[in-house]
């Protein structure tokens, strides 16, 4: 075994180590806080397992988008609305639990038998290193040209759709509810945070 | 899917852009060099890969000393007085001084924080920074990996700082801490996308994302030939979300001390909040590193050193030459960095901060469509001449 071989070796065992703890506290944790830093872990992990496939590349882009841009929402609507109460009883959560641990079980037992009993290429096709930015670009710009545009279209509406809910004043009445708008709620002039004291300035200075 | 997949032209070669020789390479010749002594290759590579990391870690260090320094001095100078004078001479050891009073103070964890996430905070807002230095180049090969994704790494895992910031914030059971972890984490999401945006127009021209390419490219005709030239509208935008990104003053709202005391570091003491300053310097070194690199010409001469030995008459490859090449690119980009880092030390002692509403409005009203437009300008410039804005 060479030094390179054992290296890898080793990170791809701590990675995975990583990804699979991670991943099951993100679902186990009470703290919901916790779970969320997990989360980042879990993504970094992956990025990390990508990096071990010599597609650096798909690294840094998990890494931004995942760790920089996802988990970074979460935990801002985690914190935003953090209230620290206690959650409301949900009638039945024994069974709740034991039904979609059985789902989940259920798909990995799955993945489980695919995995097994697909004739894997080992060792797979040759990594591209550092080629692939520019075979990723050359392919969303010809063959994968629509489900590209597609997405962007899809990440449009979910925009508008963002800052039409938003924004209240758009309509009178709730957009969901059907009932009229919290007049409170609507964005107003900015009024300016210091009042105009000319007159009080004029006495000033004939007093000077 | 829709058009036919044509067979894809493989490139398994970066365009050749160098114009300058290939200059001196530490790693092949230290190899050889313990080869040469009997030992294989692989405990050979072994031996110089902590090398150059050691190296820039130390650098980094260093560079932080120095800035702490000349911020001193500088904010002395600015407001007419004389600054450090006792600790060394023109109070050089002050940096020193300041290192060792942090790691002697108590490590206070304050009662009721989360102590593991209080922590990790901190080590998750300087380990990224750290790692960047990566891909900072000081000559051809004096870099410590030229990774093909290059600036790209830089801006991902500039990404993972502010989940430092929020973890920090959260952990220290404070409200102002909260606030500054909340705002550092939104300041630093809302420039990140014009910060790229401009990356991308300079990337778009140089037609790789490895930094030494990016050099490499603006090395034709010295001063002339560097990107801020072609990008300075980039240019503005790139130091402006640079200087946003490092919370330096005109932006430092995350730890604004009239509203929010000392926002995510208020609980910090010690060695915790020596993490929390060594990252912010080294950020503010490291972007100016890349400032130099993508707009300033790296470790580029403001005129050709082919030219200059050319006319004494010198062979760029002869052995001195390349020494003498390689240690001027080093004091180039240095000393480039360092007037950026003259620039925002004496723009935090001169302006005003702005308030949260200005600092959003200027990221996603201003910066975000202008560096849209740049972008947009300069793949159009491209296309219209290729001989100068990259083919």
């Amino acid at each position: 075994m060479t030094i390179a071989s054992v290296t890898q070796l080793v990170c791809f065992i701590a990675l995975s180590l990583t990804l699979v703890l991670g991943a099951l506290g993100v679902v186990l944790l009470p703290n919901i806080v916790y779970s969320a830093f997990l989360l980042a872990g879990v993504f970094l992990s992956v990025a990390g397992l990508y990096l071990l496939l010599n597609a650096s590349f798909v690294a840094a882009a998990q890494v931004l988008v995942y760790v920089g841009a996802v988990n970074v929402l979460i935990l801002f609507a985690i914190m935003l609305v953090n209230k620290k109460e206690a959650m409301a009883e949900i009638p039945g959560l024994l069974l709740r639990r034991v039904l979609s641990g059985g789902v989940c079980l259920g798909l990995f037992l799955l993945i489980l038998r695919v995995d097994l009993t697909t004739p894997w290429a080992v060792p797979g096709p040759t990594p591209l290193g550092d080629d692939s930015t520019v075979l990723i670009g050359i392919h969303l710009f010809s063959d994968y040209l629509l489900p590209f545009e597609l997405a962007s279209v899809l990440l449009l509406m979910a925009m508008i759709g963002a800052i039409v809910l938003a924004r209240r004043d758009v309509f009178s009445s709730d957009v969901i509810t059907g009932e009229a708008a919290d007049q409170g709620l609507i964005e107003k002039e900015r009024t300016p945070l210091l009042l105009e004291s000319t007159a009080g300035e004029t006495t000033l200075l004939e007093k000077v | 899917m829709l058009i036919d997949p044509a067979p894809v032209p493989l490139i398994t070669s970066r365009p050749a852009l160098a114009v300058v020789g290939p200059g001196i390479d530490l790693q092949s010749s230290f190899t050889s060099t313990l080869e040469g002594f009997g030992l294989s290759q692989g405990t050979a590579h072994l031996l110089w890969l902590p090398l150059p990391m050691l190296l820039v870690l130390v650098a980094a260090v260093i560079g932080v000393l120095v800035n702490v320094w000349l911020e001193r001095k500088i904010s002395a100078a600015v407001q007419q007085r004389i600054g450090p004078e006792y600790a060394g001479a023109l109070g050089v050891l002050q940096p020193m001084a300041d290192g060792l009073k942090l790691l002697f103070k108590e490590d206070v964890i304050p009662h009721r924080a989360d102590g593991l996430l209080f922590t990790l905070g901190p080590v998750l807002v300087l380990v990224p920074v750290i790692l960047s230095w990566l891909v900072v180049p000081f000559g051809q090969n004096l870099l410590i990996s030229d990774v093909g994704i290059g600036v790209f790494l830089w801006i991902a895992l500039s990404s993972i700082q502010p989940i430092g910031l929020l973890m920090s914030g959260y952990a220290s059971n404070n409200k102002y801490s909260l606030l500054g972890g909340l705002r550092a984490a939104a300041q630093s999401i809302s420039y990140e996308i014009p910060l790229a945006l401009a990356v991308l127009a300079v990337v778009m021209m140089s037609n790789s994302l490895s930094t030494v390419d990016i050099v490499n490219q603006q090395s034709g005709a010295g001063i002339l030939s560097w990107n801020i030239w072609r990008q300075p509208v980039g240019f503005l935008i790139f130091w402006i979300c640079a200087l946003a990104e490092c919370e330096r003053l005109p932006f430092d709202l995350p730890e604004a001390e009239e509203e929010l005391v000392a926002g995510y570091q208020t609980e910090y003491a010690g060695m915790k909040f020596a993490l929390f300053y060594l990252g912010s310097y080294i950020n503010l070194v490291l972007s100016a590193l890349l400032v130099a690199v993508l707009y300033l010409g790296g470790w580029g001469f403001p005129f050709p050193v082919e030219w200059l030995a050319g006319a004494l008459g010198q062979s760029v490859d002869a052995p001195l030459v390349q020494v003498i090449t390689g240690s001027l690119g080093i004091v180039m980009t240095v000393l480039k960095a360092y007037l950026l880092v003259f620039i925002a030390i004496l723009l935090r002692w001169t302006l005003p901060r702005v308030r949260i509403d200005q600092l959003l409005d200027l990221g996603w009203k201003f910066l975000l469509p202008i560096a849209l437009v740049n972008l947009l300008v300069t793949a159009g410039l491209k296309l219209a001449f290729p001989a100068f804005f990259g083919g």
